[in-house]
């Protein structure tokens, strides 16, 4: 029993079990949706925000929390947008400098032993306050390698299933495969024990940011392709998304528990019970409600799975 | 005494170590060399920790010298410098990564395993010396360590700990290691210790059980009070020579007649059925000890006293237990408050008036108690943290002592604290007693355990042995706490 039901798998089990639901009932409500066209319109708003799940399990991954990926996405991209489409050069700087900012933001939360939450919160208004500098009215264009990849038709399967796959795939791989991501879990886990092998907790924090930064960086320019203009508001609400997204696929919020797989899973679940919803003839209004009661359900259900796993455990 | 000569792996030469007003180590030299297994034993607060700190590099002594053979005149000893001059430790507390495989931490470990194929090659190490230590262990080396049980965690580390990659391991250093292992993996592993030190190794170990200890090491150096107090092959000692040594020169203990014996029963917790412990339970005016090393469950006897006298929604109107935390930065301040506040709000239910806190009445309930316990301030609204360690933790006492609750828990909560506070404290316990308190209050601290009217010896999660009156002796609850053989 305990072999094929443990914990781990079923972490794993229920975020695949509850898109699977979803997407049937999507499907039953809509046979339409059932098309190349239709899963591509489903899914596309999910690429930029499994980006940004990634970035925020990574960050969740060290024992902190990000509050700052709505609004920093948002920066990126008005930068992709405005810079990057004009001046490829200075676009690619500035995004590269981005990068080094988020590094630095771990290396300060570690040496000062500042909580994430409130530097973040304060970084969230310069990111907010950066990209209205950049753009004040909505406008900008997206560059037209971006467009052009976003908007790519590759044969069979849709662009937005294989950007997810893609992305789960390499978030797989940096974390849960490579010796480097064994040592960035490891200082969720236990930090202590990895300061005592040799390991600088530092270096490693700054590596786990500066990569959550460069998911962010590719989640802002995806949306630039999808959307075409940029807003110095466009994607605020992926914080929130974001970190209900790492829950939602398996992760924890302490502990390094995280998995990418899971996390891009969570992304998908989370934009598909936005259409499943419309298709109900919801009122938008009752819409993010309605979001946060499919979100209690699948995590009441994690939980009902893990005690009785406990319970089993214990005999 | 036996001299540390050229060859030792590690030299400890004269290290003292205070932390405030407590001296852990009080010039303690110390060497292991290669072929020898070295016991080192000694109640609570004699040393051990700190001097495994110093040898594996996570503290610096204030004085003295720690040497390790192969390092460089003028080399910064520390954690990575230890640990690349093969000195090893397995720490008392499990100190893996719980989110990770047993491939992972392996990893972890030995920074050498990188690149293609690392997985397989850190699975063939950590298998191959599990293989080596406890032949048949079944672990599987691609589940989850906190998927393992606790004998199994605990027989990875220790793996962990004799596996090399890179570096020789020359030195490891094996704190209660076979705390939660049985009888035959336990066997198992002192044979690979023998194996290990006639290949050229060194090891430490620090054990409870005595027997481990004579049967396994070369010498046994035994420690009290921050000193080696005997040193000796281990062939010359016996689990009573050894037990006689870990204490000091018997001291008489002021006679004290058992107070109101006969009071009523007003805590008791069964020993849970088929552990073959002895029963617990607490009279009026009466003070229990708790005795015994460290981590051998008395904190969670208190907890679960705690718990079965609160109440779980609603306090209860007449509070029933207090609790004094022992670590106080962890479950004791408020450190933003005041010593005011800190004091008073296990009362706030009394102070209540309309909802709202009686302010005149917390200020007079404060200035009653800071008056009897002495807290040395200028303000009481004064922020808890201006105050000395002692003087916190007596707040901490009157925050528990002011309120009615019959009964009062202590947890261990006079560590670090200077000998003249404790003498008030003490006082201030009798009195109380006297009054018809009852405390149960665990000790790591001979004298403190030797104040109780009846004390309760505790060994691997049970009560071994109880104590009372004139029987409450430090070398009768030494010799309970330290096991003969292996359970």
């Amino acid at each position: 029993m305990r072999g094929f039901l443990s914990a781990d798998r079923i972490r794993m089990l229920v975020p695949a079990a509850s898109l699977t639901v979803l997407l049937i009932a999507v499907f039953w409500l809509q046979p339409r949706a059932m098309s190349y066209t239709g899963l591509n319109l489903l899914f596309n708003l999910a690429v930029p925000i499994a980006l940004a799940t990634i970035a925020q399990m990574l960050i969740m991954m060290v024992n902190d929390l990000d509050l700052s990926i709505g609004t920093f996405v948002s920066f990126v991209a008005c930068v992709t947008a405005t810079f990057l489409q004009t001046d490829p050069v200075i676009g690619v700087l500035i995004l590269a400098g981005c990068i080094g900012v988020y590094a630095g933001m771990g290396v300060i939360i570690h040496l000062r032993n500042l909580p994430s939450i409130v530097v973040t919160l304060g970084m969230s208004f310069v990111w907010g306050g950066l990209a209205v500098l950049i753009l004040p009215s909505p406008g900008g264009t997206a560059p037209d390698w971006v467009r052009w990849l976003m908007t790519s038709r590759p044969p069979l399967v849709p662009m937005a299933i294989v950007a997810s796959v893609l992305i789960a795939v390499v978030g797989h791989l940096i974390v849960m495969r490579s010796s480097f991501g064994v040592v960035l879990r490891g200082v969720g886990g236990n930090e202590r024990s990895v300061a005592r092998a040799g390991w600088s907790i530092v270096r490693a924090r700054a590596a786990a940011y500066a990569l959550a930064g460069l998911f962010a960086v590719l989640a802002g320019i995806c949306l630039v392709g999808l959307t075409t203009s940029a807003d110095a508001n466009i994607a605020t609400r992926y914080t929130l998304l974001a970190i209900a997204g790492v829950i939602l696929g398996g992760g924890e919020f302490t502990g390094g528990r995280v998995s990418p797989i899971g996390a891009v899973i969570g992304a998908l679940t989370l934009t598909l019970a936005g259409s499943f919803l419309s298709f109900l003839r919801i009122s938008p209004d009752w819409q993010i409600g309605a979001q946060g009661a499919i979100l209690i359900l699948v995590l009441a259900l994690r939980l009902l799975l893990n005690r009785r796993e406990q319970a089993e455990q214990a005999k | 005494m036996i001299s540390g000569d050229e060859t030792a792996v590690i030299a400890v030469d004269g290290a003292e170590k205070s932390f405030g007003a407590v001296r852990a180590l009080d010039g303690v030299s110390f060497s292991v060399r290669p072929h020898e297994c070295v016991g080192l034993v000694g109640h609570n607060g004699a040393g051990k920790s700190t001097l495994v700190n110093l040898i594996t590099g996570g503290l610096a002594p204030d004085s003295g010298s720690v040497l390790v053979s192969g390092m460089a005149e003028g080399e910064k000893f520390s954690i990575a410098g230890a640990r690349a001059h093969g000195v090893r430790c397995v720490f008392q507390e499990l100190s893996l990564c719980p989110n990770l495989t047993v491939e992972e931490n392996t990893r972890i470990t030995h920074p050498a395993l990188k690149g293609l194929g690392w997985r397989r090659r850190a699975r063939a190490l950590i298998a191959g010396k599990l293989d080596a230590i406890f032949p048949g262990h079944g672990i599987d080396c691609t589940r989850m360590i906190g998927d393992l049980s606790i004998a199994e965690r605990q027989m990875v580390e220790i793996a962990t700990a004799f596996s090399e990659s890179d570096t020789r391991v020359r030195l490891v250093i094996l704190d209660e290691p076979t705390s939660s292992l049985d009888a035959g993996l336990a066997a198992q592993l002192l044979g690979y210790v023998r194996k290990f030190v006639s290949e050229g190794g060194a090891v430490v170990i620090i054990s409870h059980i005595l027997g481990e200890i004579l049967s396994t090491a070369d010498r046994v150096v035994v420690m009290k009070d921050g000193r080696v107090v005997s040193e000796r092959r281990a062939a010359e000692f016996t689990v009573e020579t050894l037990v006689g040594a870990m204490g000091s020169v018997v001291r008489a203990r002021d006679a004290r007649a058992p107070s109101a014996a006969a009071g009523e029963i007003v805590l008791t917790r069964k020993a849970p059925a088929g552990s073959g412990g002895i029963d617990f339970v607490a009279r009026r005016g009466e003070l229990v000890g708790l005795a015994g090393l460290g981590g051998h469950g008395q904190t969670r006897m208190l907890v679960g006293l705690f718990n079965a006298g609160g109440g779980d929604w609603v306090s209860p109107k007449d509070p029933r237990i207090a609790f004094v935390a022992g670590d106080r930065h962890v479950d004791g301040n408020l450190p933003l408050w005041s010593i005011l506040r800190n004091m008073t709000i296990s009362l706030l239910p009394d102070l209540t008036r309309r909802g709202l806190v009686d302010t005149r009445a917390e200020a007079e309930i404060a200035a009653r108690w800071r008056e009897r316990i002495e807290v040395r301030t200028k303000d009481m609204a004064n922020p808890i943290l201006s105050l000395s360690g002692g003087n916190q933790q007596k707040v901490l006492f009157a925050r528990a002592l002011a309120t009615r609750a019959p009964v009062v828990l202590m947890d261990d909560p006079m560590r670090g604290v200077d000998i003249g506070t404790k003498q008030e404290v003490y006082a201030m316990l009798r009195e109380e007693a006297a009054k018809g308190r009852t405390f149960v209050w665990y000790s790591t601290e001979m004298d403190e355990i030797c104040q109780c009217d009846r004390v309760y010896v505790f060994r691997e999660g049970r009560i071994v042995a109880e104590l009372a009156g004139a029987e409450v002796s430090e070398e009768r609850i030494l010799s309970a706490s330290f096991a003969e053989a292996a359970a």
